[in-house]
């Protein structure tokens, strides 16, 4: 195993949580990844990460392709435990408590953490089905709490107004656009805490994606959201938070409204900018 | 900091378009010292024509303003851009708003000159003007180094620039208090002497606008605001 090389960015967290975001109130660490070092086989992706995500607010990674970020995203769900090579050391703590400890039963942990993948995934069911469908595996098969469950959970997507009259049709003749936000509606159906969204709108038309952006932010009045991007300006008008990340390493963690107009390492500035380091 | 702050980008193009667009509000603000420059000079000398080439000229400074206008907008819709970038042409459309003003001051100067020549005759008894001639050097030389730190995106000297201010402010108090003397002496007086207080005040106003465009050159480089601080405030800021 090639040594491990620890982060030599420090980032002091205390004052990224306390610096200006858009709305000013107070923020509490929902999600804090300490020390983190993930390994594929011989290479190691992720260097020793320390950030802390607020609860209630959206976190944003972004940096170049291969720099870790859906790695690290991945780690916060414990999705990297099904790939084969990997080693991970360090600690991810939700709401306090390590993710990675032996104790934790991962499906449940899954249950708390839920996570929305580039290309919409609904499952060849009704519409009715796929939102029902994390409730149903709980044993859940009360009727009318299904029913109310779908309502919120398609309310709660910005899905309902479109697809109330159609329930029971088949989720793939839904839109792109409208397959997110149901993917969105099954994620939040059985209520996470934490929502993780990698690259939600990369897949999609610019209205679907202001749909996909205008949801994210009414989610965060209930969920603590992670968002991975590749678009920039989609990470500075969903975020409140932006972390910006660069070979495996965090290099530059602020408030979304600094970090684009006044970032403080020079890499983060050449990234954003669009130059060449 | 330096000029390949400019450059650099993945996309030429991009690059292309801000280092024309710093072209553009050096041009500008080269128009905008020559207009000073003549102004002055008419309303010294008497040169009429001169005067009258001063005013003709102002429409070349809102036409470069509304060009650097709307590139900078074409550049903000379609690029998007952040950090440094973005305070580059957020400073841009500031200080070409700041230039088009001095250019408006240095037009008033020069309908003064024609004014004062028609009060005094061709004849007339006309003064050496020592104070007002060293009160427009020194606003000409703080838009010239303002203009000269943007050109090198440079703030290391620029509270010498804005110290200059006090200055300035000290020579108009004094030429205002000989005025009014003049004023008092003989009434005779009062309208010639009111042209030269106007010029004297648009020296004045220029002075301010090359502070300005200090404040918004601090902005551009640290992303700090500093307006509406004092000199003290400001070198502590600019150091810090």
């Amino acid at each position: 195993m090639t040594a491990q090389r620890t982060s030599t960015h420090t980032i002091d967290m205390s004052s990224v949580l306390k610096s200006k975001t858009t709305n000013n109130d107070e923020t509490e660490a929902c999600l804090k990844v300490e020390n983190l070092n993930l390994f594929y086989g011989q290479k190691q992706a992720l260097h020793g990460i320390n950030m802390e995500m607020p609860k209630k607010k959206v976190t944003a990674y972004i940096g170049p392709s291969g720099c870790g970020k859906s790695t690290l995203l991945r780690c916060i769900n414990r999705m990297n435990d099904l790939v084969d090579n990997v080693t991970i050391d360090g600690n991810i703590l939700l709401d306090g408590e390590n993710i990675y400890d032996k104790s934790v039963n991962v499906a449940a942990l899954r249950r708390r953490v839920g996570m929305v993948f580039q290309k919409p995934n609904p499952f060849p069911k009704s519409i009715f089905e796929n939102v029902t469908y994390g409730l149903r595996i709980q044993g859940i098969n009360d009727k009318r709490m299904l029913e109310e469950t779908v309502e919120n959970a398609l309310r709660g997507a910005a899905l309902w107004d479109e697809v109330k009259d159609r329930l029971h049709d088949n989720a793939l003749g839904l839109s792109g656009g409208q397959q997110q936000r149901l993917v969105i509606a099954r994620a939040i159906a059985i209520e996470p805490e934490v929502l993780l969204l990698d690259e939600p709108a990369s897949a999609l038309d610019p209205i679907s994606t202001l749909k996909i952006e205008e949801l994210i932010n009414e989610l965060k009045e209930k969920y603590t959201i992670v968002i991975v991007t590749h678009n920039m300006q989609q990470a500075a008008r969903v975020s409140d938070y932006t972390a910006f990340m660069y070979m495996g390493e965090l290099i530059e963690m602020g408030a979304t409204s600094q970090l684009f107009t006044k970032p403080v390492k020079k890499q983060t500035e050449d990234y954003i900018t669009g130059r060449y380091g | 900091m330096d000029n390949s702050k400019i450059g650099h980008h993945i996309s030429e193009q991009f690059n292309r378009e801000l280092e024309d667009l710093r072209n553009k509000v050096l041009t500008m603000g080269g128009l905008v010292e020559q207009q000073i420059e003549h102004s002055v000079k008419a309303f010294t000398t008497g040169d009429l024509e001169l005067a009258e080439r001063v005013i003709k000229q102002d429409n070349q400074v809102d036409a470069l303003e509304m060009t650097i206008d709307e590139e900078s907008c074409q550049i903000l819709a379609l690029r998007q851009p952040t950090a440094f970038d973005l305070r580059l042409l957020l400073t841009v459309i500031k200080i070409i708003n700041e230039l088009e003003r001095v250019g408006d001051l240095a037009e008033r100067i020069a309908n003064m000159a024609i004014h004062l020549s028609d009060s005094l005759g061709t004849a007339g008894k006309r003064d050496d003007y020592y104070e007002l001639q060293h009160m427009a050097d020194l606003v000409k030389e703080m838009l010239h180094e303002a203009l000269d730190a943007f050109a090198r995106m440079n703030i290391d000297n620029i509270t010498d620039i804005t110290g200059l201010d006090d200055n300035v402010d000290k020579e108009y108090a004094s030429i205002l208090r000989q005025l009014i003397t003049q004023m008092m002496e003989d009434p005779r007086n009062i309208t010639r002497t009111l042209d030269i207080l106007w010029t004297v005040r648009a020296l004045e106003r220029i002075g301010d606008h090359a502070c300005y465009i200090c404040e918004h050159l601090i902005y551009m480089v640290k992303g700090e605001d500093v307006r509406h601080l004092s000199q003290a405030e400001l070198e502590k800021k600019v150091k810090g």
